[in-house]
C-alpha cells in the first residue's frame, strides 16, 4: 500500500490498538492532524497545553497498562512536553510520543519552529529517533512500541520531518523486529532463585520492599499470593501503593522519607531485604550507610543497572517481576511462615507504638481527614492521582488502596502540575471509575486550563485541592530547617477556585466543615462534571513521620499533637 | 572514599547517526569522566567500535558499563581488564632540530619521522599510553611546536 508519512503514523496507531491520543497541533505535524481527522479509529484528544497532553497520556498509559500516545507540534509544542517525558523517564511510563520537526531541508537552518528535539530528548527518554526517510517510519513507529513497553518501560520520542510526513512510500506493517542490540531479559536465573529462597528459608526478620516494577510487570496479584504463602511482611515504596491492599495483614506500610515508622523500623530492623522491582531511591533509604546495615539483598529487576546501583546486592536477580515471583512460587517448600512469627509480632510493636496517625487540634478540617474520609466514601471505586506536595504525601499515606494502578503520582520528578492532566487520562482509561484529583492550591494552577480539556471531552475529574494557603511542603522544610522564613511560599493572595471552575463550565464548591465535604464530594460525583472542591485545611500542618534529607531512616520526626 | 582507577572499556555500537551523543551524554549526565575516546567503524558491519578510557571507583566502573549497555543501539560492552593497549602522536619540531636524535627517540617508541618540511618535521610515535607520556616529556627539549594524541585503542588478549 502506498500512503503518506502522516498516513503510516495513523495506520500504525491502529495497528497498535490505539484508541486514544492525547496532543495539541502545530505547523510542522499539521499532515498527520489532516489524517486523524479523516480517520475514525482513535479518539484525539485536545488538551490546552503539551505538558498536559503528556501527562494524560502518561495517567492513561498507568490505569491501562497500555502504551500512552501523545502527539505535538515542532520546536515550542515539543519543549512544554519535555516535562512529561522526563516525568515518564523517572517513573518507568510507557510512552510513544510523537512530534512533527521542520522540513529536512531546513534542519539545522534555525528555521521558525526549529529546535533540536532529538538533541533535548537524548536524556529524557528511554529511546529517541529523528525520522528522515517516511520508508523508515513502519519500522521506527514498531520499534517504538516494543522499547516503550517491554524491559524496563518508558518513554520514546519519534521527531518527524514535515516532509517525511507528506513523502510516500510503501507502508508494511507487518515487518519482524530485528533488534539485535535490545534483548531485556525477562526470565531470571533459576539457580539464583532457589538461592535466594534458600536465603529466605535461613532468614529470621525477612522484609518484602516492593516498588513500582511490580506493578509495571502486572505482578501485584502474584506478589500477594507470594507474601501471603510466605508470610513475610511487606513495605511499598510510594510508587507501589496498592500492590498490596490496605487492609492486608501483612501490609506495614509505606516507607521512606514520609513513610510509617513501623515500615521503617522494619527496615532498619530486617536481616534480608526482598526488593522486587524497586531501586532504592533516596527519598526511601535516608542516609546510605546506616541503611538496613545488617541485611542481606535480594534483589529482583528487570534492569542490571538498578542492581548493586546503590545498594550491594547479594542476590541479584536480573528479570521481569512476575517472571521471577511465579518461580518463587514453585519453590515454597523450604519456607515456614511459623518461622517469622516473632518478627510480624515485633512489627505489630512498632505500628501499635506510633502508628500512621494525626490530630484534630484545629478550628480548620485537616488534610488528612480529607483523604481518609474520601477514601471511606469512595474506596475502591476511585482512582487516585496527586499533584505534588504534602497533600501528595497524605494522599500516599491515608488513602485506603486496593489495588495496583490506582494511585497514579508523579515519583521521581515530582512534577507540580500532573495530577489533574494525569487524572484526565486516567478517566479516559477507566470511565467507570471515579477519577479524583488530590492537589494543592499551587499545583492546580500549574495546569488549570485543563478545566477546558476535561468540560469539552466530558471528563468529570474531581480535583480536591487541599487549600493551605501556602506552597506547603517547601513551606514545611522552611519550618523546620530554615528557622521559618517563609521566602516565597505564602499563597494568600489567591484566585477564587469556585469561580475558576465555573468559568470554564464546571463545578465548585468551597468546604470548610466535614459536613460540607461530604455533601460536595458526594454531589461532585452525581453530577458528570468537572469539579473542584476547595477544601480549607490547617495551615501548619505538617507531613509527619519525616526522615530529615541526608538522615538514617530510623531517626524519624513524629508528629506532636498542637498546643490549641 | 572508594579508590578510583583508570578503566578501558570497549562500546560496539550499531554504526547510526547520534549514537555518539548517545554515549557522550551518558557521560556527562551521570558525571562521569572521560580521559580519551575513539571511535571508528569495524569493517564489514553495521557496527562501530568505542574505546572509551575513564576512570572511576569499581562501582562507578560497574554503573558505567550497565548504563551504556542499556542504551538500545549498544551490542556489547567490554570492560577491560587484560589487554593490549595503544596510543598513537604526532608531534611537529622545528626542522632545525636534531633530526637524528629525535629520530633515534622515536624509533624506540615504535616511530619515525614521517614529514620533512622545508621549516617543520612531523613525527608520529605509536605505544603504549604510559611511554607515550614518557616519550612526550623526553623531547620537551627539542622544543615541540604542536603535540596530537589520538586517544588509546585496546583489544583483550
Ligand atoms: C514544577 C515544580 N516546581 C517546583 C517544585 C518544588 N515544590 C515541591 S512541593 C511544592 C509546593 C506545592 O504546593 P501545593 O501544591 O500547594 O501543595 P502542598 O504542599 O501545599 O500540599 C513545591 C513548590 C516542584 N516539585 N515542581
Ligand atoms: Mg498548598
Amino acid at each position: 500500500m502506498q500512503i503518506s508519512g502522516a498516513q503510516m503514523v495513523i495506520e500504525a496507531l491502529i495497528a497498535e490498538g490505539v484508541d486514544t491520543v492525547f496532543g495539541y497541533p502545530g505547523g510542522a505535524i499539521m499532515n498527520v492532524y489532516d489524517e486523524i481527522y479523516k480517520q475514525d479509529k482513535f479518539h484525539h484528544i485536545l488538551t490546552r497545553h503539551e505538558q498536559a497532553a503528556v501527562h494524560a497520556a502518561e495517567g492513561y498509559a498507568k490505569a491501562s497498562g497500555k502504551v500512552g500516545v501523545a502527539m505535538i507540534t515542532s520546536g515550542p509544542g515539543f519543549t512544554n512536553a519535555v516535562t512529561g517525558l522526563a516525568d515518564a523517564y523517572m517513573d518507568s511510563i510507557p510512552l510513544v510520543v510523537i512530534s512533527g520537526q521542520v522540513p529536512m531541508s531546513l534542519i539545522g537552518t534555525d528555521a521558525f519552529q526549529e529546535i533540536d528535539a532529538v538533541g533535548i530528548s537524548r536524556s529524557c527518554t528511554k529511546h529517541n529517533y529523528l525520522v528522515t526517510d517516511a520508508k523508515d517510519l513502519p519500522r521506527v513507529l514498531k520499534e517504538a512500541f516494543y522499547i516503550a513497553s517491554t524491559g524496563r518501560p518508558g518513554p520514546v520520542h519519534v521527531d518527524i520531518p514535515k516532509d517525511v510526513t507528506a513523502q510516500i512510500e510503501e507502508f508494511n506493517y507487518d515487518v519482524e523486529l530485528d533488534l539485535e542490540t535490545y534483548k531485556p531479559n525477562v526470565k531470571g536465573n533459576p539457580r539464583q532463585i532457589k538461592k535466594a529462597m534458600e536465603a529466605i528459608a535461613k532468614a529470621k526478620r525477612p522484609l518484602f520492599y516492593l516498588g513500582g516494577g511490580v506493578i509495571n510487570s502486572n505482578a501485584a496479584y502474584e506478589v500477594r499470593e507470594l507474601i501471603q504463602k510466605t508470610g513475610i511482611p511487606a513495605v511499598e515504596t510510594f510508587m507501589a501503593r496498592g500492590v498490596l491492599s490496605h487492609d492486608d495483614a501483612l501490609l506495614v506500610g509505606m516507607l521512606g522519607m514520609h513513610g510509617s515508622y513501623a515500615s521503617n523500623m522494619a527496615m532498619s530492623e530486617t536481616d534480608l531485604i526482598i526488593g522486587l522491582g524497586a531501586r532504592f531511591d533516596d527519598r526511601v533509604t535516608g542516609k546510605l550507610s546506616e541503611f538496613a546495615k545488617n541485611a542481606g539483598v535480594i534483589h529482583v529487576d528487570i534492569d542490571p543497572a538498578s542492581i548493586s546501583k546503590l545498594v550491594n546486592a547479594d542476590y541479584p536477580i536480573v528479570g521481569d517481576v512476575k517472571n521471577v515471583v511465579l518461580e518463587m512460587l514453585e519453590n515454597l517448600e523450604y519456607i515456614n511462615s511459623d518461622r517469622y512469627a516473632r518478627w510480624r509480632e515485633s512489627i505489630k510493636n512498632f505500628n501499635q507504638l506510633h502508628p500512621l496517625t494525626y490530630y484534630e487540634d484545629s478550628d480548620r478540617l485537616k488534610p488528612q481527614w480529607v483523604i481518609q474520609r474520601t477514601g471511606e466514601l469512595l474506596g475502591d471505586n476511585a482512582n487516585i492521582s496527586t499533584d505534588v506536595g504534602q497533600h501528595q504525601m497524605w494522599s500516599a499515606q491515608f488513602y485506603p488502596f486496593s489495588r495496583p494502578r490506582q494511585f497514579m503520582s508523579s515519583g521521581g520528578l515530582g512534577t507540580m502540575g500532573f495530577g489533574f492532566p494525569a487524572a484526565i487520562g486516567v478517566k479516559a482509561a477507566a470511565p467507570e471509575k471515579t477519577s479524583v484529583n488530590f492537589t494543592g492550591d499551587g499545583s492546580i494552577l500549574m495546569n488549570v486550563q485543563e478545566l477546558m480539556t476535561a468540560v469539552e471531552k466530558k471528563l468529570p475529574v474531581v480535583n480536591i485541592i487541599l487549600n493551605n494557603n501556602f506552597l506547603g511542603m517547601v513551606r514545611q522544610w522552611q519550618t523546620l530547617f530554615y528557622d521559618r522564613r517563609y521566602s516565597e511560599t505564602d499563597l494568600s493572595i489567591q484566585p477564587d477556585f469556585v469561580k475558576l471552575a465555573e468559568a470554564f463550565g464546571g463545578i465548585g464548591y468551597r468546604v470548610n466543615t466535614k459536613e460540607e465535604f461530604d455533601a460536595a464530594l458526594k454531589d461532585a460525583v452525581e453530577k458528570d462534571v468537572v469539579a473542584f472542591i476547595e477544601v480549607i485545611v490547617d495551615r501548619y500542618e505538617n507531613v509527619m513521620p519525616m526522615v530529615p534529607a541526608g538522615g538514617s531512616l530510623f531517626n524519624m520526626m513524629l508528629l506532636e499533637k498542637k498546643e490549641r | 572514599m572508594e579508590i578510583s582507577e583508570r578503566r578501558v572499556i570497549s562500546v560496539i555500537v550499531i554504526n547510526e547517526a547520534s549514537v555518539l551523543s548517545r554515549v557522550t551524554d551518558l557521560f556527562s549526565g551521570r558525571g562521569y569522566n572521560i580521559t580519551s575516546l575513539t571511535v571508528a567503524p569495524i569493517p564489514e558491519s553495521r557496527y562501530s567500535r568505542l574505546t572509551i578510557v575513564t576512570s572511576g571507583s569499581v562501582r562507578v566502573i560497574e554503573q558505567i558499563t550497565k548504563q551504556l549497555h542499556k542504551l538500545i543501539p549498544v551490542l556489547k560492552v567490554y570492560e577491560h581488564a587484560d589487554l593490549v593497549e595503544k596510543e598513537m602522536a604526532l608531534v611537529k619540531f622545528p626542522a632545525n632540530e636534531n633530526i637524528t636524535d629525535i629520530s633515534t627517540l622515536c624509533g624506540a617508541y615504535n616511530g619515525k619521522i614521517v614529514n620533512v618540511g622545508d621549516n617543520v618535521i612531523i613525527t608520529m610515535i605509536a605505544d603504549e599510553p604510559k611511554r607515550v607520556d614518557n616519550f612526550l616529556k623526553l623531547i620537551q627539549k627539542y622544543n615541540p611546536k604542536e603535540i596530537v594524541r589520538s586517544g588509546a585503542v585496546a583489544l583483550e588478549r
